[in-house]
């Protein structure tokens, strides 16, 4: 059972691993996890029951939802990338990391970049472009905590005992140079005042900037990364290796070369140019190859050890998490088709899209690695196995109900839009008879994001018990385990 | 045995120059993830086909611009999108579609990507300015059911002279036809704009100060798709 830590494997190194930056941004994962659930929690909850929203400024929807994005993204799933890549690279590469101070830079300047954005959204400072919301001051301090990252991971490259770069490696350097310029050129902006700037690209242009950053924040971000801790994290965990090297490199290029062009199927039957839509829509359609060939590199690694599926409950998180990444590689496609696209644009379609990844792939990877990575960061056996079975499930039909609840909803109202009776006419002229129809699916999502949430907090609960039951030794100065 | 390895791949090319040479890697993944955007966003500069210009269509005044960033600060493109699409269906509801030189002068761009309200790019002119003040007070009074929520601080706080002109003089810099007279008689404008809206509060009964919040965005709303809607009514027959 690989809940418990396999000191057996461990073939002592000399390496002083590094493992304390690792612990801090597990914790963040986890608290910014339950305040960004709990946001997308209370959002569902106003789009049910307007009320919700308190008539104060600062809780409307309109502020909140920004907060919502950017937390799930950036502080949990961020902090999830950034603990898993520093715990993996040093056992790939034999080596502590590059430099302890730029570490802890990164650390707490990330952290302190959240913090700000908690502030700053419900404030209303905003830039107005989705997920590229934080004001300017804030976009310069990422910049500069983004280069402090790439250093010390080219850097910790650099002094490396391994000559080879594992494929999870490729994974994570894609989103370190990928990130960074989907940032810089996005965010061009000429400030009117400290919390104010205005974009040096004007309408439609903006819009497809915008775009290219927007899908590729979801590439490079919620997809690459993820990847590259799947292929770290997953073969630990069944203890087998990598189905299909030959297979990783072709994916690999094939899905970082193909998904920046895809940005423009969220503009379809815009003002957009034709060719460039088309554009969008071709590639869309192209990346499912190289989707689901890292989809089938992860399961087929579970070949030969699909028992443990029963037992292990780590390797169930796994196996929903790659599952759902499929799932979401193979609708993302069909959305992109430009016929699909006039009926799922703008409705909850596109919302149920986007938790299925979200949720169903980013989600569940980022539990499986906490579970795996706890017990062996601290030294320990994980505090309650049934409470991490538990969460599995709840999780697991959290995520259907969202999901379900969501494409019903968005079908629902797409069709209404578009009904036109006999004489012509639209069938349902006023707006809001097309939303009322949309509540008991609202309801129904709420249920399924509080069952989500309940998980998160499980999890925190578990850990946190795992942590405090930890032999004390484990917190002294230690040979860390080589992989 | 490690489950990370690859000891058991032969020696291939791109092992031996590209897996094992960091920087060669990053640099052929830096050039991997620039074709395709480069590709996409040049001709937005340079082909002949970019971005039409749409003739009648002008820079926001400074009133509609101080409610412009205050549609933006209150984050309305979360529920609300500004792109009609051609579909029959659309221009029913909504009006004529959406053309590119409509949004010249949108930094940012609105577009959105959600409609859970209905699409505003063409709601200018499409109800009086006093709808909107019970509107954005209190949405269940003009639409029932809605699940907009109300918005009562817009009616306390006022927007600032200096501040629309420290948008427009940045927006001027990047190159919005704003003169600078333009830019000095901001305050003018603002007074002269706003009084025409008090003036239409007024004889629906309701009393405004000219100041708030949300007269400017009033004054932005009313101004969408009003433009251009006369050059696009004639050519698309409606
Ligand atoms: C939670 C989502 C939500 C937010 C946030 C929101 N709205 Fe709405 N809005 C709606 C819904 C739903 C309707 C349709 C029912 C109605 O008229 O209230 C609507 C209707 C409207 C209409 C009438 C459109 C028409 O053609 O009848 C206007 C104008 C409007 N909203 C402006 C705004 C502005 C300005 C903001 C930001 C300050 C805003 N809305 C924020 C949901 C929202
Ligand atoms: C408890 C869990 C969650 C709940 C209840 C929840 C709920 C919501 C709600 C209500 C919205 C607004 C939908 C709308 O506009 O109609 C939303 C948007 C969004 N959420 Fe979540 N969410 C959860 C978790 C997550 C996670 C973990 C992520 C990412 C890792 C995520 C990413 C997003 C994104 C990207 C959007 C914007 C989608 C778009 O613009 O199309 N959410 N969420
Ligand atoms: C091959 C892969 C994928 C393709 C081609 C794809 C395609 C699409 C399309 C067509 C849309 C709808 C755009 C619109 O109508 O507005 C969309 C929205 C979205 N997708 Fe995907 N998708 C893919 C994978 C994923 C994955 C794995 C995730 C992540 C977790 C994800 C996250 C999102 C988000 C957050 C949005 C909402 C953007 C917004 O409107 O704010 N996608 N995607």
């Amino acid at each position: 059972m690989s809940v418990e830590p396999q000191t057996t494997a461990a073939a002592m190194s000399a390496v002083d691993y590094d493992d304390a930056i690792v612990k801090k941004f597990i914790f963040a994962t986890l608290l910014f996890g339950v305040v960004g659930m709990l946001v997308g929690v209370i959002l569902a909850l106003q789009l049910a029951w307007w009320p919700a929203n308190l008539g104060l400024e600062w809780t409307t929807f309109g502020r909140l939802r920004p907060l919502h994005t950017n937390a799930v993204i950036f502080a949990f799933t961020g902090n999830f990338i950034f603990a898993g890549v520093y715990y993996s690279i040093q056992r790939l590469l034999k080596t502590r990391l590059f430099n302890d101070v730029l570490s802890n830079i990164h650390f707490w300047g990330w952290q302190l970049i959240i913090v700000s954005a908690a502030v700053s959204l419900p404030m209303g400072w905003t830039q107005g472009k989705e997920y590229a919301e934080l004001i300017w001051p804030i976009d310069l301090s990422i910049a500069v905590i983004w280069v402090v990252f790439a250093i010390n991971f080219f850097g910790t490259i650099a002094v490396r005992k391994v000559k080879h770069l594992y494929v999870a490696i490729w994974f994570y350097m894609s989103m370190v140079i990928t990130i960074a310029v989907l940032h810089i050129f996005n965010n061009l902006s000429m400030p009117a005042t400290i919390l104010r700037s205005y974009p040096i690209y004007a309408g439609m242009t903006d819009a497809l900037v915008q775009w290219w950053y927007g899908h590729n924040a979801v590439g490079f971000l919620l997809t690459t990364p993820i990847l590259g801790l799947m292929y770290y994290f997953l073969p630990k965990s069944v203890e087998r290796p990598v189905f299909s090297y030959r297979l990783s490199i072709i994916h690999f290029w094939a899905l970082i070369f193909l998904y920046i062009w895809a940005g423009p199927h969220h503009l379809l039957y815009s003002a957009l140019p034709d060719w460039s839509q088309t554009l969008g829509m071709i590639f869309s359609v192209m990346l499912i190859a190289p989707s689901w060939g890292g989809m089938l590199n992860g399961l087929l690694t579970l070949r030969g050890a699909w028992d443990r599926l029963r037992t292990d409950p780590i390797v169930k998180f796994w196996v929903v998490a790659v599952t759902f990444y499929g799932m979401s590689t193979f609708e993302g496609p069909m959305m992109a088709i430009r016929a699909v696209n006039s009926l799922s644009h703008y409705t909850d379609w596109t919302i149920g899209h986007v938790h299925s990844g979200a949720l169903g792939w980013v989600g569940m990877a980022a539990f499986a690695m906490i579970y795996w990575l706890v017990p062996r960061l601290w030294k320990t056996t994980i505090h309650s196995p049934a409470a991490v079975t538990l969460h599995f499930w709840i999780a697991t039909i959290g995520i259907v109900l969202y999901v379900v609840a969501m494409w019903s909803s968005g079908i629902t109202q797409g069709l209404m839009w578009r009904a036109i009776d006999d004489a012509g006419q639209l069938q349902y002229p006023i707006f809001m008879d097309t939303v009322l129809e949309l509540m008991p699916f609202y309801a129904i999502r709420l249920i399924g994001g509080t069952m989500y949430l309940t998980g998160m907090l499980m999890a925190c609960w578990n850990i946190l018990m795992t942590v405090r039951g930890a032999p004390a030794s484990a917190a002294a100065a230690r040979p860390a385990t080589a992989k | 045995m490690s489950s990370n390895d690859h000891s058991n791949v032969k020696s291939h090319w791109h092992r031996r120059l590209l897996e094992g040479k960091s920087a060669i890697f990053a640099v052929a993944v830096t050039v991997g993830i620039s074709v395709g955007g480069l590709v996409e966003i040049i001709p937005m500069y340079t082909v002949a086909a970019g971005p039409e210009q749409l003739q009648g269509v002008t820079p926001y005044t400074p009133l509609e611009l101080a409610g412009r960033d205050i549609y933006v600060k209150e984050g309305c493109y979360n529920c609300h999108s500004q792109m009609v699409r051609p579909f029959r269906d659309e221009t029913l509801r909504y009006g004529a579609w959406s053309r590119a030189g409509e949004y010249q002068f949108d930094r940012p761009f609105q577009l959105g990507s959600r409609r859970i309200g209905p699409d505003l790019h063409r709601v200018g002119k499409k109800y009086p300015d006093g709808w909107h003040w019970e509107h954005m007070k209190d949405p269940r009074s003009t639409s029932p059911g809605s699940i907009m929520p109300p918005y009562p601080w817009l009616y306390e706080k006022t927007y600032d002279v200096a501040d629309v002109q420290a948008s427009m003089t940045a927006l001027q810099t990047l190159g919005v036809p704003y003169s600078d007279a333009d830019i000095s008689g901001a305050g003018q404008a603002l007074k002269a704009q706003s009084d025409t809206i008090v003036a239409n509060l007024a004889s629906t009964g309701a009393t405004a100060q000219g100041n708030e919040e949300v007269v400017a965005l009033i004054a932005y709303l009313q101004r969408l798709g009003v433009d251009s809607r006369a050059a696009l009514d004639a050519r698309d027959g409606g």
